[in-house]
């Protein structure tokens, strides 16, 4: 399990940071994040995995959703390398590695992240990778390294 | 049994341009712009401003037809419509909504409109300057996912995975909108080709996207004026008939965080269907193509998805020369387009579409009868046009 895995931030400081919705619709995912846990929507009725978040489930409807933990094993589904940067924290921060990555454990739902590590690495679409978590004050990114 | 179509039933009558300019350029406001272009799709119809009674717009344009009407002087308003969904995936849409309410008998003579002064508002590739973010973006714009550029990439980069499609793809799509743009004086481009060397040499937005992979922004103006075929016909210009319009979005595209189930697409799979379903016509019919450019990536797939190519061909379709004016087969684009003609968020592409059922185009297609407009790509919800003269 790599739910231990810390990293520093991948960013300089100033970049926006994640806050949880004010209806309270993805409260546990960042609470789960926090406690380096990371959760994902499962719905109690028919076990559809489901990410980002709803009030119901896709599939059946049901109101009745749980929130389930996964191993944070991934694998890269898509990537792009960042040259153009498009945010004053980002200036002299190019390039970079942001990777879609699917979750085969949790009915392939996909996270947005970045991957750890030289930013001109050759990456390919299947690369296994795993979750790594970055703390900020009040709120932990998910990040994502090479197994 | 009634049929429930728009197919013949509305035109495109009239339509207009500002001068276009460089992003924050313009010497007059934004609603200047949008004045002046209105009025001069109505001249050109050989309508009088008295005879508009309809607004149409999209990606929550900013001029309020209640104050275009106040400011024109139009006697009243009869139908108001802001098409939802942000970006170019409303152009099309507009102009198919506005002619669903001329068919609808909600108004006569409907304007569809954009109206863009991006120095005077801010401008779309910049990134969020909020310390916190909430909502969907949450789980993006914190990893430096935030331009629309960035958004697309993931897809486009994805879809050339998946049918083995390499950068020669986009560049011919760069090349063709630039190489038209050439005969255009309208065009911000105009006087500045494009070749494939300074393609590749130009710096990397974000991979797979290149400097010429990327549309515009741009400060100016654009409008259309549609009516009932009937009335058209008494009308200055020849028509420009509608065949079809289509406006919608696949199942739980755009979900948060890059959930969409089916991820590399340009959204069109079940739009181009009705399309052609409702014009009574096949995909090698169309004469003349303006595929709307957020980036190149998606062009490549609205041309896949409207069955205008197959995915194992898409990359022998974009560079043989097929996309390019005279002799292509299919020229794509021919005022230049969001790459290089200017980035009227899509509706310049419209009136080019106008300009080729006319005749009048600067690349104008030998005997084009039919033309696509697919306005989008890779957005939610997309939509399309099919014209014939």
């Amino acid at each position: 399990m790599s739910h231990d895995s810390t990293t520093t931030s991948y960013f300089p400081e100033g970049m926006p940071l994640p806050a949880p919705m004010p209806d309270g619709l993805d409260a546990p995912f960042w609470e789960g994040t926090k406690q380096h846990k990371l959760l994902v929507q499962r719905c109690k009725a028919c076990s559809s995995f489901q990410f980002g978040p709803e009030w119901i489930c896709h599939k059946c409807r049901s109101g009745e959703i749980a929130w389930v933990e996964c191993s944070g094993r991934g694998r890269v589904y898509a990537f792009e390398r960042v040259w153009h940067p498009v945010h004053k924290a980002l200036k002299d921060r190019v390039p970079y590695l942001i990777v879609l990555v699917e979750l085969p454990d949790a009915g392939n739902v996909r996270m947005v992240g970045n991957l750890l590590g030289d930013p001109q690495q050759d990456v390919k679409i299947g690369d296994a990778v795993s979750a790594a978590w970055e703390d900020h004050e009040d709120v932990t990114l998910v990040q994502w390294q090479r197994v | 049994m009634t049929d429930y179509t728009i197919k013949d039933k509305v035109a495109i009558v009239g339509i207009g341009e500002t001068r276009y300019y460089k992003a924050g350029q313009s010497p007059v406001s934004e609603f200047q712009l949008a004045l002046e272009a209105i009025q001069k799709a109505v001249a050109d119809a050989g309508l009088q401003v008295e005879d508009i009674d309809g607004f149409a717009s999209y990606s929550d344009d900013r001029n309020d037809p209640v104050r275009l009407a106040a400011a024109l002087g139009i006697p009243q308003i009869q139908f108001s419509n802001m098409h939802w969904g942000g970006g170019g995936g409303g152009v099309a849409g507009a102009v198919g909504n506005a002619a669903a309410a001329v068919v609808a008998g909600y108004a006569k003579h409907v304007v569809a409109f954009r109206a863009l002064a991006q120095g005077q508002f801010g401008r779309f590739g910049q990134g969020h300057a909020g310390a916190r973010v909430r909502g969907p973006m949450a789980y993006s714009m914190p990893y430096g996912l935030m331009s629309p550029a960035q958004m697309f990439a993931m897809r486009t980069q994805r879809f050339m995975y998946e049918h083995q499609i390499s950068q020669e793809a986009l560049c011919g799509i760069a090349l063709a909108s630039y190489k038209h743009a050439q005969q255009n004086p309208r065009a911000i481009m105009y006087g500045r080709p494009l070749t494939r060397e300074s393609y590749y040499n130009s710096r990397w937005i974000v991979e797979p996207f290149h400097l010429f992979d990327c549309c515009l922004e741009n400060d100016g103006a654009a409008a259309v004026v549609l009516t009932t075929a009937e009335r058209a016909r008494d009308l200055q210009q020849k028509p420009v008939y509608l065949m079809a319009a289509a406006q919608g979005s696949g199942y739980r595209q755009w979900t948060a965080a890059h959930n969409d189930p089916d991820y590399a697409t340009s959204n069109f799979k079940t739009l181009a269907p009705r399309l052609f379903g409702m014009a009574g016509i096949t995909p090698r019919d169309v004469d003349v193509a303006q595929v709307y450019e957020n980036f190149t990536g998606g062009v490549l797939m609205s041309l896949v998805e409207h069955g205008l190519c197959a995915p194992e061909e898409a990359e022998a379709f974009c560079t043989n020369g097929n996309l390019e004016w005279p002799n292509g087969k299919l020229p794509l684009n021919t005022s230049g387009g969001n790459l290089a003609e200017a980035y009227m968020h899509g509706l310049e592409l419209v009136l080019e579409g106008v300009r080729q059922m006319r005749g009048t185009s600067t690349c104008q297609g030998k005997d084009a009868r039919t033309c696509l407009i697919a306005a989008g790509p890779m957005v939610a919800p997309v939509s399309d046009l099919l014209l014939r003269n």
